[in-house]
């Protein structure tokens, strides 16, 4: 059995990493708060983009774009979003593991994909598992503005533009509830599913469909992109306070059942104190 | 006199929301002036002030591109970046214009050019939107 000392220990210590565990779990919940206020506010502008695209996409004209047209699939591109820091259960994990099982099953060679990866966890993740990263952003504010992360939509998206990839695909954690993330693959490039929303209004176009178009479409893709970080990060905090919350159990728990042990131990001691007593003046009678 | 609610969006939120008698705007295809119930539109802006009149009071947002979307009632400016005078930092919007200047001047490239130049345009629009206001 331990002794005394030992276990004392090691209820000090679990109770320090308690400490920790509860205080980043709070921090993770006022972070959340914030994280859905900015999904939130960003929510107009990507609704009203879709009206129009979708409005012009509807009304039957000539007007057409390389964005929003198929076209052979050579190489495909991949936008992964993952955190920078870990400590927020499978969040990464989770992502990656399904993307390389996607990955493997969809290409044949390297040669066929290109990972632009937001966050160091992901990118070192994927690292380690021998995948070539072609851009990694690091560093990005837990509420991020859309100018911090614009040059990785804006090359994302110019890839596209310049046919060095053919679709280009977006993976992130969708946020459904602080305890519930679920991986999501969003098809960002061509953008097909437009022309099959309901539209109730119809415009004049100055000057032409065509260069609206041309403005409108990557402006799109790229609020796209940012929305997806937006969603990502309110699941990051979520996934970490459900995981920290876990782990303040997990700490409880451990308490209690060294406290348990330590009693029990110093019971035992004293017990053991007194049959020696007892023995000893039994001896001198 | 009639209004038009107008709304100015990027995607950090909204910028400004309210009720205006004109909005005039400086769109790829020349300069536009919209008066309420004007018919619906939709056309590309270019880096630059947009001026909301009401009354006899104009508030200035300088915008970074975006469009903008006319309904008969309704305005919605949408770009990647809109600021309202009070927001600017006046001292980095000044540092911004030097760069840029600096980079129009240095830069050997077309891309290179073209983009410092957009960089200066828009530093100049916020330094314009800045100082309206006083």
């Amino acid at each position: 059995m331990a002794s005394l000392r030992e276990i004392k220990n090691r209820i000090g210590s679990t109770k320090k990493t308690r400490q920790i565990t509860k205080a980043m779990q709070m921090v993770s919940a006022a972070k959340l708060n914030r994280a859905q206020t900015n999904a939130q506010s960003y929510e107009p502008y990507t609704q009203k983009i879709r009206d129009v695209v979708a409005s012009i996409a509807s009304s039957h004209s000539d007007a057409s774009h390389p964005m929003l047209e198929e076209r052979e699939v050579k190489k495909t591109g991949y936008v992964i979003i993952t955190s920078d820091r870990g400590l927020a259960g499978a969040y990464n994990a989770g992502l990656i593991r399904s993307l390389i099982d996607t990955i493997n099953a969809r290409h044949n060679s390297s040669d066929e994909y290109e990972l632009f990866v937001l966050g160091r966890i992901g990118s070192d993740l994927l690292k380690r598992k021998g995948l070539e990263v072609r851009k990694q952003v690091t560093g990005i504010a837990d509420s991020p503005s859309f100018s911090e992360i614009k040059e990785v939509t804006r090359e994302s998206v110019q890839m596209f533009e310049s046919e060095e990839v053919d679709e280009l695909y977006l993976w992130y954690n969708h946020f459904m509830s602080p305890i519930r993330q679920d991986v999501t693959e969003q098809k960002l490039l061509p953008l097909t599913d437009l022309a099959e929303e309901s539209i109730n209004q119809s415009y004049e176009y100055e000057p032409s469909e065509e260069a609206i178009l041309e403005q409108l479409l990557p402006q799109y893709a790229e609020s796209l992109i940012y929305g997806a970080l937006l969603d990502a990060k309110a699941s990051e905090f979520g996934a970490r306070m459900t995981a920290m919350s876990a782990a303040t159990d997990n700490a409880n728990q451990m308490i209690d059942d060294l406290t348990l042990k330590y009693n029990r131990a110093r019971q035992a001691a004293i017990t053991q104190e007194i049959n020696e007593i007892v023995g000893g003046a039994s001896a001198l009678e | 006199m009639e209004t038009m609610i107008v709304d100015v969006v990027t995607p950090d939120g909204h910028v400004y929301n309210g009720d205006v008698n004109m909005v005039s705007a400086r769109a790829q295809s020349g300069e536009l002036g919209i008066l309420p119930r004007h018919i619906p539109m939709v056309a590309p802006l270019s880096v630059g002030s947009v001026r909301l009149k009401d009354g006899s009071n104009v508030k200035l947002v300088a915008v970074s591109g975006g469009f903008i979307e006319v309904r008969s009632d309704r305005v919605t400016i949408l770009a990647e970046a809109a600021e309202m005078p009070s927001d600017i930092d006046v001292a980095r919007a000044r540092a911004a214009k030097e760069r840029a200047e600096r980079r129009v001047a240095a830069s050997q490239e077309e891309v290179d050019f073209k983009r410092a130049q957009l960089a200066l345009k828009r530093a100049l629009t916020r330094l314009e939107v800045a100082e309206g206001d006083k």
